[in-house]
């Protein structure tokens, strides 16, 4: 097959360029990879400074560090960046790296256009953590930005904002269109859809919501800015518009949006549990359509983040019982990892921890997440910490371990060498108790009665956020290990073997560590060893 | 508290060395029906999601303690059976039903709104509440009451922080009462966790909420919806008062009407002005305005030295009783008396330096009429 | 399958600049509006916007000449053609997906909202904020006149909106043709039919301009006419605009016909143009239904 290498242009040929233009103008999917997970990394990082200037305001009642004005941009900038800067750019990231060679391909499908879709998020989050500094601070509304307060109310940076959230959009939507194309047409001939390791089947559909939601949420905030500038009453009664109106539209975004944020994460934990437990992914087909049912039932559930707002009964009651519906399949993906693990023959390195935490503290982030669909409990719950307590469980402990678990899982694998052991254990034990003492407070300081987004509180909630803020503190600097370990790794950590991991499966281990610059110039052979099924 | 301690046998054991009795871990039950049966549906789907996780975190540890390599473990070799993701499938639909049903019955409680006593129309501005009352010709505003001293932490945090203020809401008990929730600027909610109501308030639109509380008492909320900088000092206090105590609060009010306009009549000099017009400067323009009236660069004008304070009368009375359309500056004609209008304005052109004179009750009459 | 060879081109430097051309034009566009909302004159904004659009005009000429450069020298596979039409595909969805958005809003307000605040419905209580008001559709009476005066009148579907009907489905028909014609090889015709299309195309937007000057001047039809100009405006104007880069596209397509860049059997950038402008004819028909006629 010798046309490989003819089409292989030139200067590629011979592995990356020298020096920054490496990473400028690169095509390669590796480096694109890697350039979303430092990304995201660094963004983890700032929105975790911000998560800890608030943690350390509600140490005590009392306002004592910033003024409420500065708390509310701390807090829409802290989900605003880890949404869109820390949790989707790392997943993205790993579809990067993996799924080419998941899939038997030199490539994805479209590198020059991946580059694009990398390259503008740098831009657009300097735009919108630029707003900080204008006159009037930046946006201040919450990351969900409510109207009024974010057309009428908003300070004037609001318009960057928006057009930071374009260009996000724009980024999002060619990075998922570059996915799809990949995993649809660059398999390696032979393998069939349901041959895939679930970690593509995931970004898949991962993928698919993104292309279905991004726009939506492109519209919603060109209204805004309709209104804003343009004299529109979309958001504004008085004209016959409707506040709500916003954020139907919104959550008929944002509800997919968070599915985007923890699909990726089941692709991986179905990945990692079989390895470690050295057992067939149990129910393979099964994870298949649940995945499928969730991404389905999740653009029929959005009004439950808006039980309060007065919706008829027949709404509140839909809402209620399609949001209920979507933890059976969501159950069905849990039961199925733990069938994996039965009888399987575990151990316990670093990613199989993060994984077994991931599933455990999911789960219960699941839990809060239905008792927060009984649309009469809502009543009690909305917008309290209780709240905070479940978004977090799934978002921290949730996406964030399984970015971490897979960053574990494939550091060998990228930089060909091992990452330290002891230190991964310290970085994870340390992460589990953080979290823990972080958040389940939470679910205490909700039940009685704390609203969030407040910068003062009253004081029979003192003494659980005090724990949390200490818990806070410990989950932030353990993150440090993480990155210690991370550049320890790369520069001077054991030689890693091409399979790494003795239960491992799939073609991304046939290649050796650190893999070729193009992964698989000649479609590899398959067998029924390297294939997701596997 | 017996709420509190079935919380902390359960929640306890995560935190049990931390754990101390004036700790609340749990939702309240409240002090109405409806609230009792929200809690008991809470409890009802708390205890569910705990046995299943009971179930579904015994059988993984078992396999984590039973199923290691490290004890020799050898792995098995099924990987499908479709009868048991069926079982798997159906049994967590089952679980479901039986939640989702008494969720629908206390939901469609809740939604019925006939038969109310009396109407009371919420409406949130930015950082208080107004209650009126429909029929009985009672309006007023609720403000924060926490002194600022407390909340920048130079004086010691009295027992409702935060949640006290001037004028509570007040309600008959053993009625049924219907809240008619609107908002005048940005969405606000109205939640008071012991009436288990809570209910957004929509500029422009108007969402129904009821409740039927029957023991007297003093039930405290707070606004929960973020609805810009202080969004956390916009408490909700809702005094329940005895038939026959409600009835005399009525007659109180009434009084109190009458008194506000007397007081309107009277002839007010410039020195009582200043000294009333500072009350309510902290009362309602602090917030913004910020206690030199300095206001916050870019976010909220400074009046000292603004011109609007030093020159132009009839702009400035102009503005603060019409407010500024498109900003976070409201109409204060509804809000605040002639006298306390006229006070207000007064102080904020003698205060600061401000060297605009003072106006007269009578001035601000005659600029409400028009 | 033939996936032996993929091309995976080189090292590019055309999407980090697109990239900072994008960063402008949002940038002086944020700029801009802001300036021009406070008042105070939009200099730098402006010329960082037509800096920003400027490049970026440059760049995708430079970009897309690359790749129609490297399509003619055969470094393509039917492997890379099967990727170019899956990312069309999906794109074209994300532009369903956007004007969705502004359908539901129409259908939302219509159905919902505005009966509402006119005392219909579930929360027709409102309706005691706004006693004047009753609903309608199209709306021509706003809840609160002053701040947003209502129309006088409305556009006659009739007239220019059904000509314009006309005007984009016979485009969709003869570019339908041009592509036949392209199959058969027969270039003077397929030149003919494009043109005819682009015609027709300019055509309708000359009078959707005239159509929004007669609701500017005559008919008091604006943005700012509470939610009726709203959602007409956002609907229409955004149609209008993807019917501008269609007809824009198409031109750029006769030029590359023109200059003989198309195969019977191997010309994805024309289908591609093409779907793009059944896409805007199809959401034509769905603006004519729901915004124009019902
Ligand atoms: C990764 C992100 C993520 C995920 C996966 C989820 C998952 C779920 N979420 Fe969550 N959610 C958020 C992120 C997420 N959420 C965020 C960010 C917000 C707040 C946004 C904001 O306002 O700022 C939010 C808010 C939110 C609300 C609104 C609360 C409010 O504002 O009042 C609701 C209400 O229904 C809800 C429900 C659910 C449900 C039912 C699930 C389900 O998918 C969970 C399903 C899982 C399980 C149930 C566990 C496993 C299942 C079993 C073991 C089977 C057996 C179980 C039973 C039969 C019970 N979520
Ligand atoms: C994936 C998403 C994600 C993640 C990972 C996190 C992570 C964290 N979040 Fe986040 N959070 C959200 C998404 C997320 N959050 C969202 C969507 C909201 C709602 C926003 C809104 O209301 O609009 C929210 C709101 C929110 C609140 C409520 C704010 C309020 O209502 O006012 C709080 C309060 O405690 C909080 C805390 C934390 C903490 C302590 C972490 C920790 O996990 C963070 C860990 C800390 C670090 C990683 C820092 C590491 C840094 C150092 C150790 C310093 C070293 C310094 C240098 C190297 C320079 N978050
Ligand atoms: Cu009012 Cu929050
Ligand atoms: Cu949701």
């Amino acid at each position: 097959m010798g046309s490989v290498e003819h089409a292989v242009s030139e200067t590629e040929q011979h592995g990356p360029a020298k020096g920054i233009t490496r990473w400028l103008y690169t095509t390669n999917h590796k480096d694109i990879g890697t350039l979303y997970l430092l990304f995201s990394l660094l963004m983890f990082f700032v929105g975790g400074c911000m998560a800890l200037t608030i943690r350390a305001e509600l140490f005590q009642p009392g306002l004592q560090l910033i003024v409420p004005e500065f708390f509310n941009q701390m807090t829409t900038m802290h989900g605003l960046i880890m949404v869109f800067g820390a949790v989707m750019p790392a997943f993205v990231g790993l579809a990067n790296w993996m799924i080419p060679m998941m899939v038997g391909a030199p490539d994805m499908a479209l590198p020059r256009m991946n580059n694009w879709s990398f390259w503008i998020l740098p831009f657009a989050f300097s735009m919108m953590l630029s707003t900080l500094f204008m006159a009037g601070g930046g946006p201040n509304f919450g990351w969900t930005f409510y109207a009024p307060l974010s057309t009428t109310y908003a300070p004037p940076s609001v318009t960057f904002f928006i057009f930071a959230v374009h260009m996000m959009g724009i980024s999002s939507i060619m990075g998922a269109i570059n996915v799809i194309a990949t995993i649809l047409n660059m398999r390696a001939p032979g393998m069939k859809l349901m041959d895939m390791p679930l970690f593509v089947w995931t970004w898949l559909i991962t993928a698919f919501l993104l292309i279905a939601v991004m726009p939506v949420l492109a519209g919603v905030v060109t209204m805004m800015l309709m209104d804003i500038h343009f004299d529109t009453s979309f958001f504004n009664a008085a004209g016959g518009g409707d506040p709500v109106l916003f954020q139907h539209v919104f959550w008929f975004f944002g509800h997919p949006e968070v599915y985007i944020m923890i699909l990726p994460a089941f692709g991986v934990v179905s990945e990692i549990i079989p390895t470690f437990a050295r057992k067939r992914l149990f129910g393979y087909v099964s994870m298949v359509y649940a995945t499928s049912s969730i991404a389905i039932l999740s653009f029929i559930v959005w009004a439950h983040h808006m039980f309060t707002v007065g919706m008829p009964l027949a709404g509140e009651l839909f809402f209620m019982f399609t949001t209920m519906l979507i933890a059976v399949p969501t159950g069905v993906k849990v039961f199925n990892w733990i069938a994996t693990m039965f009888r399987g023959s575990m151990t316990f390195e670093t990613p199989m921890l993060f994984a077994l935490a991931f599933v455990v503290l999911f789960t219960i982030g699941g839990f809060s997440g239905l008792m927060l669909a009984i649309a009469p409990a809502d009543f009690q719950y909305h917008d309290t910490y209780f709240v905070v307590a479940h978004f977090h469980y799934v978002l921290v402990p949730g996406s964030i371990f399984s970015i971490m678990a897979a960053a574990y899982y494939w550091l060998p694998k990228w930089t060909g060498h091992m990452y330290n052991e002891t230190m991964g254990k310290l970085h994870f034990w340390l992460s589990f108790i953080g979290v823990n003492v972080t958040f389940f407070p939470m679910h205490f300081l909700g039940l009685a009665g704390m609203p969030r987004r407040i910068p003062d509180y009253a004081l029979q909630f003192s003494d659980f956020n005090m724990v949390a803020t200490f818990g806070a503190f410990l989950f932030g600097f353990s993150q440090l290990i993480f990155v210690y370990n991370l550049v320890c790794c790369i520069r001077s950590g054991e030689k890693a073997t091409a399979r790494v991991w003795e239960g491992s499966h799939g073609l991304e281990w046939t290649l050796p560590s650190p893999p070729p610059y193009h992964s698989f110039t000649e479609p590899p052979e398959l067998d029924k060893n390297n294939t997701g099924q596997s | 508290m017996r709420c509190n301690r079935r919380a902390l046998l359960y929640a306890g054991f995560f935190y049990a060395p931390l754990a101390s009795a004036d700790w609340q871990l749990n939702l309240i039950e409240g002090a109405t029906e409806i609230s009792r049966s929200v809690y008991s549906l809470h409890m009802v789907i708390f205890y569910i999601c705990v046995a299943i996780a009971v179930v579904v975190f015994g059988v993984m540890f078992w396999s984590i303690f039973w199923h290691r390599k490290s004890r020799g473990a050898k792995a098995a070799h099924f990987h499908e059976s479709t009868w048991i993701e069926i079982l798997w499938t159906i049994i967590p639909v089952a679980i479901l039903v039986s939640m989702a049903v008494p969720a629908s019955t206390t939901l469609i409680q809740m939604y019925d709104k006939n038969n109310a006593e009396l109407d009371i129309q919420i409406t949130g501005y930015q950082w208080k509440w107004r209650y009126q009352y429909l029929d009985q010709d009672i309006d007023f505003f609720s403000n924060l009451t926490t002194p600022a001293d407390q909340i920048s932490n130079e004086a010691i945090k009295g027992d409702n922080y935060l949640l006290e203020v001037d004028r509570p809401m007040v309600i008959p008990a053993g009625k049924k009462v219907r809240f008619l929730i609107t908002s005048n600027d940005v969405i606000h909610s109205w939640w008071v966790p012991a009436l288990a109501v809570k209910k957004d308030a929509v500029p422009g639109f108007i969402n129904e909420a009821w409740t039927l509380v029957d023991q007297p008492g003093i039930y405290r909320g707070q606004c929960a919806e973020l609805c810009g900088k202080d969004h956390g000092f916009m408490p909700i206090v809702v005094e329940v008062k005895s038939a026959e105590d409600y009835q005399l609060w009525l007659q109180q009010q009434g009084a109190l009407k009458l008194a506000q306009q007397q007081s309107a009549e009277r002839d007010w000099s410039v020195e009582e002005l200043m000294s009333r017009g500072e009350e309510v400067y902290k009362q309602s323009c602090l917030a913004c305005h910020q206690a030199e009236g300095q206001g916050i660069p870019n976010v909220f004008p400074a009046l000292a030295g603004s011109p609007l304070m030093n020159e132009t009368v009839d702009e400035h009375i102009d503005v603060v009783l019409n407010g500024r359309s498109g900003t976070a500056m409201q109409a204060f004609a509804e809000q605040l008396s002639a006298s306390d209008l006229a006070a207000v304005i007064t102080y904020e052109r003698g205060a600061w330096g401000n060297q605009g004179g003072a106006v007269s009750v009578q001035q601000i009459k005659e600029m409400l009429k028009e | 399958m033939t996936s032996q060879s993929y091309y995976v081109p080189a090292q590019s430097r055309w999407p980090i600049l697109a990239s900072i051309a994008l960063f402008l034009m949002a940038f002086g566009a944020g700029s801009l509006i802001n300036a021009m909302s406070a008042d105070t004159g939009g200099g730098s904004g402006l010329i960082m916007l037509l800096l920003g659009s400027l490049c970026m005009g440059l760049i995708l000429t430079g970009w897309f000449g690359h790749v129609i450069d490297e399509s003619r020298q055969g470094l393509y596979s039917d492997q890379m053609d099967r990727s170019f039409r899956w990312g069309m595909s999906w794109f074209i969805f994300s532009e369903v997906m956007f004007f969705a958005a502004f359908f539901g809003t129409l259908f939302y307000v219509r159905t919902l909202a505005v009966p509402w605040l006119g005392g219909e419905g579930d929360k027709g209580v409102s309706n005691m904020l706004w006693q004047d008001f009753s609903a309608s559709w199209p709306l021509m009476q706003t809840p609160d006149m002053d701040a947003f005066p209502g129309p006088a009148g409305l556009i006659d579907p009739w007239h220019l909106p059904l000509l314009n009907t006309l005007l984009l489905v016979t485009s969709s028909v003869t570019v339908t043709i041009a592509h036949y014609r392209l199959k058969q090889d027969r270039r003077s015709q397929v030149i003919g039919w494009l043109a005819l299309t682009i015609a027709l195309g300019f055509a309708f937007i000359v009078f959707q301009a005239l159509e929004y000057a007669e609701a500017y001047d005559e008919l008091g039809l604006t943005l700012h006419a509470g939610i009726y100009g709203a959602t007409f405006f956002i609907l229409t104007g955004f149609h209008g605009m993807h019917v501008t880069l269609g007809a824009l596209m198409l031109v750029i397509i006769m030029l590359r016909v023109i200059r003989g860049h198309f195969e019977p059997d191997h010309h994805f950038g024309f289908e591609a143009v093409s779907w793009y402008w059944h896409f805007v004819d199809v959401v034509w028909i769905g603006l004519f239904l729901f915004v124009y006629l019902i």
